[in-house]
C-alpha cells in the first residue's frame, strides 16, 4: 500500500501540504471558529450569568417544550422509518421507487413552506382546522402544530440511513430465519435489528438533532408565545432580537452541545461499523 | 389476503418464476401500510392543502402576486446567492473530500467529524453565530471592514450562510466516489509520463464530476429554501437582501395566506423539479457505474 501511495496524483509533498493546509484553514474558518464563538459568547459574562440565563423561567420552559417535541417526534419517525425501509428493501411492488422519492420531499422543501402547508390545512381557515375548530380544538399556534411540523421535517432521517444499508445487506439471512420457522417478529428482533442497530441509532440521533433545532417550520406555526409555544431555537431568536446577545448565546450553546453530541455519536457509530466489517470480512456479500 | 392478490397480478406465465415472486418474508402489509398511511397523512395531505389554497385564486391574482417586483427581486437574490454558495461549496467541498480521502495528517478525524457540523447545528444558531462573526465589530467583520468588505447585512452574508449550511452535501457525495476510484488508471497514466495536473483533468475528474454535480445540486436546492441561517445575517432589505422564504414569511405575518401560498407554490415547484432531476441524474449515473 505504501508503495502504491507514492504513485498517486497529488502525492508530491508541496502539493500535498498546500492542499492539507488549505483544507485545515477552511475547516478552521468555516466550522471550528464559529463553534468556539458560540461558547465564548455564552461564557463571556461569566459562569454565574450563564447559569442565570439558562435558569430563566422562559428559557426553562423553552427547554422543556423542545425536549417534549423531540420525545414525541423521535419514536414516531423511528417506527415510520423502519417500516418504510423494510417495505422498500425487502419487497418489490409497483410504486416502490416513487415512495423512495416521496420521502425525500421534506429535505427539498423550504422549512417555511413546510410550516405553511400545515398552517393552510390545520389553521383556523383550513378545511381540517375549521372542522376541528367546531370542537374547540386548536392545533396551530399551539404545541400540537409544533410537533406536527417537526415530524414532517424530520421524517426522512431514519429511512435515509436504513435504506442503503438494508439494500446492501440483502435479505438472505432473514429468509433463512423464516425458512427455519422463526416468526416474523423474531426474525426482525434477532436478525435484522442487530444488523441495522448502528444505522438506526445514528438515524435517531439525526432526527433528534433536527427536531430539537428546527426553526423555520416551527416559527410559522408556533405563534412565538413566550412561556407557551416558544421552543429553544425560537427563544434564541427572541433573545437575539431583544439585543440580549449573551442570553441568546447561552441558549444557543445548549443546542450547540447537542450538535457536538450528535457528531460524537456519528463518529462512534462509524468506528463500530468499520470494526464489525473488519471482524467478519466474509459476512456480508453484495448481491 | 392482499399478498395473494398481488402475487397473482405479478406472476408471469412462466411457471418456474412464480415461486420466485412468492414473498418469503412477512410484514409486507404491515410495513407498507404504516408507510403509506404516514406518507399520506404527513406529506401528501398537507401538500394538497397548498394546491387547494392556490387554486382558489384566479390566474391573474396568482400572477400578480408572484410577479410583484419585490418578490421577483427576492427570486433573483435567492437564486444568485444559492448559485454562488453552491459553486463555493463545489470547490471547497471537493478540496475537503480530496484531502480526507487521499492524505494522512494530524487532526484528520476531527476535520472529518466537523464536516457534518452544519447538519447538526440548528440553523438559528448558525444564523446568529455567523451574524456575530461578520458584524462590523465581530471576529471576522473587523478585519474584513479594514479591507473595505462588508458581509453582514448584505447579499454576501446570504451567500456565507447558505454555503455554511450546505457544504456537507458536496463533501459527503464526493467522498465515497473518490474512495472507490481504482488506482490502476491513475498509475497507468503516471507510468506513461503524464503530469499530475493532466491526470487529474483527464482521469480523475471525469470519474468524479457526476458526484460533484449531484453534491452541488443538493447544496443549491437546500440553499434555495434556507431560512433560519440566512435571516439573521441578511439584513433583509426589500429588493436587496430579502430571500424568497422570508417573503413567504412576511406575507404570512400580514395574514395574506393566499399570497403566501402563491409564492410558496413557486418555491415548492422549483424544489420538487430539482429533487426529481437530481434523483434521475443519480439513477443514470449509478447505472453507468454498474454497467462498467
Amino acid at each position: 500500500m505504501a508503495e502504491s501511495a507514492r504513485h498517486q496524483v497529488g502525492s508530491k509533498p508541496l502539493i500535498k501540504w498546500t492542499l492539507i493546509g488549505l483544507a485545515l484553514s477552511v475547516t478552521l474558518v468555516l466550522l471550528v471558529i464559529p463553534l468556539v464563538l458560540i461558547f465564548s459568547q455564552a461564557f463571556s459574562a461569566g459562569w454565574g450569568t450563564l447559569m442565570a440565563n439558562l435558569g430563566d423561567e422562559y428559557t426553562l420552559h423553552a427547554i422543556g417544550l423542545t425536549l417534549f417535541v423531540a420525545l414525541v417526534t423521535v419514536p414516531l419517525n423511528l417506527v415510520f422509518g423502519t417500516a418504510l425501509a423494510w417495505a422498500v428493501t425487502r419487497f418489490q411492488f409497483p410504486g416502490r421507487k416513487l415512495l423512495i422519492t416521496l420521502i425525500d420531499i421534506p429535505f427539498a422543501i423550504s422549512p417555511v413552506v413546510a410550516g405553511l402547508l400545515y398552517l393552510l390545512l390545520y389553521g383556523r381557515n383550513g378545511w381540517v382546522g375549521s372542522w376541528l375548530g367546531q370542537y374547540d380544538l386548536q392545533l396551530m399556534f399551539a404545541w400540537p402544530g409544533i410537533v406536527m411540523v417537526t415530524v414532517f421535517v424530520t421524517s426522512p432521517f431514519v429511512a435515509r440511513e436504513l435504506i442503503p444499508l438494508m439494500q446492501q445487506q440483502g435479505s438472505q439471512e432473514e429468509e433463512a430465519g423464516v425458512v427455519l420457522g422463526a416468526s416474523g417478529w423474531r426474525v426482525f428482533r434477532h436478525i435484522t435489528l442487530p444488523n441495522i442497530k448502528w444505522a438506526l441509532i445514528y438515524g435517531v440521533v439525526l432526527t433528534n438533532a433536527r427536531a430539537v433545532g428546527e426553526f423555520g417550520a416551527v416559527s410559522v406555526v408556533s405563534g412565538n408565545i413566550r412561556g407557551e409555544t416558544n421552543t429553544l431555537p425560537l427563544h434564541v431568536e427572541l433573545l437575539y432580537q431583544d439585543y440580549n446577545i449573551v442570553g441568546a448565546f447561552a441558549s444557543a450553546s445548549l443546542l450547540a452541545a447537542i450538535a457536538i453530541l450528535t457528531l460524537a455519536v456519528k463518529g462512534f457509530v462509524e468506528w463500530h461499523q468499520a470494526r464489525e466489517r473488519d471482524l467478519q470480512p466474509e459476512h456480508r456479500t453484495e448481491k | 389476503m392482499t399478498e395473494t392478490v398481488t402475487q397473482g397480478a405479478v406472476a408471469t406465465p412462466r411457471p418456474f418464476l412464480v415461486k420466485r415472486n412468492k414473498r418469503v418474508l412477512p410484514g409486507f402489509t404491515l410495513s407498507l401500510g404504516i408507510s403509506l398511511l404516514f406518507v399520506s397523512m404527513v406529506l401528501l395531505l398537507p401538500l394538497s392543502g397548498l394546491v387547494v389554497e392556490a387554486s382558489g385564486m384566479s390566474w391573474q391574482q396568482f400572477w400578480f402576486v408572484i410577479s410583484d417586483p419585490r418578490v421577483v427581486a427576492s427570486y433573483k437574490v435567492t437564486a444568485l446567492a444559492a448559485l454562488a454558495a453552491s459553486l463555493f461549496n463545489a470547490l471547497f467541498g471537493l478540496l475537503l473530500a480530496w484531502v480526507l480521502v487521499r492524505y494522512e495528517f494530524p487532526g484528520k478525524r476531527l476535520v472529518d467529524a466537523m464536516v457534518d457540523l452544519p447538519f447538526a447545528l440548528p440553523t438559528a444558531v448558525a444564523g446568529i453565530t455567523l451574524a456575530t462573526l461578520f458584524a462590523e465589530t465581530g471576529w471576522y467583520g473587523q478585519w474584513l471592514s479594514k479591507l473595505g468588505l462588508e458581509v453582514a447585512f448584505t447579499p454576501v452574508g446570504i451567500v456565507v450562510a447558505m454555503a455554511f449550511t450546505s457544504i456537507p452535501f458536496v463533501v459527503r457525495t464526493v467522498q465515497p466516489v473518490l474512495e472507490e476510484l481504482s488506482p490502476e488508471d491513475e498509475e497507468a497514466a503516471m507510468s506513461l509520463g503524464a503530469s499530475d495536473g493532466r491526470i487529474f483533468r483527464k482521469v480523475i475528474f471525469p470519474a468524479l464530476w457526476p458526484a460533484l454535480v449531484t453534491g452541488a445540486a443538493l447544496s443549491f436546492t437546500r440553499s434555495l429554501g434556507e431560512f433560519g441561517a440566512v435571516i439573521f445575517i441578511a439584513g433583509n432589505m426589500p429588493y436587496v437582501s430579502e430571500v424568497t422564504s422570508l417573503m413567504i414569511y412576511v406575507r404570512l405575518q400580514e395574514f395574506d395566506y393566499a399570497a403566501a401560498s402563491a409564492i410558496a407554490s413557486v418555491v415548492l415547484l422549483t424544489s420538487l423539479v430539482l429533487l426529481f432531476a437530481i434523483n434521475l441524474w443519480q439513477a443514470r449515473f449509478l447505472r453507468r457505474l454498474e454497467g462498467r
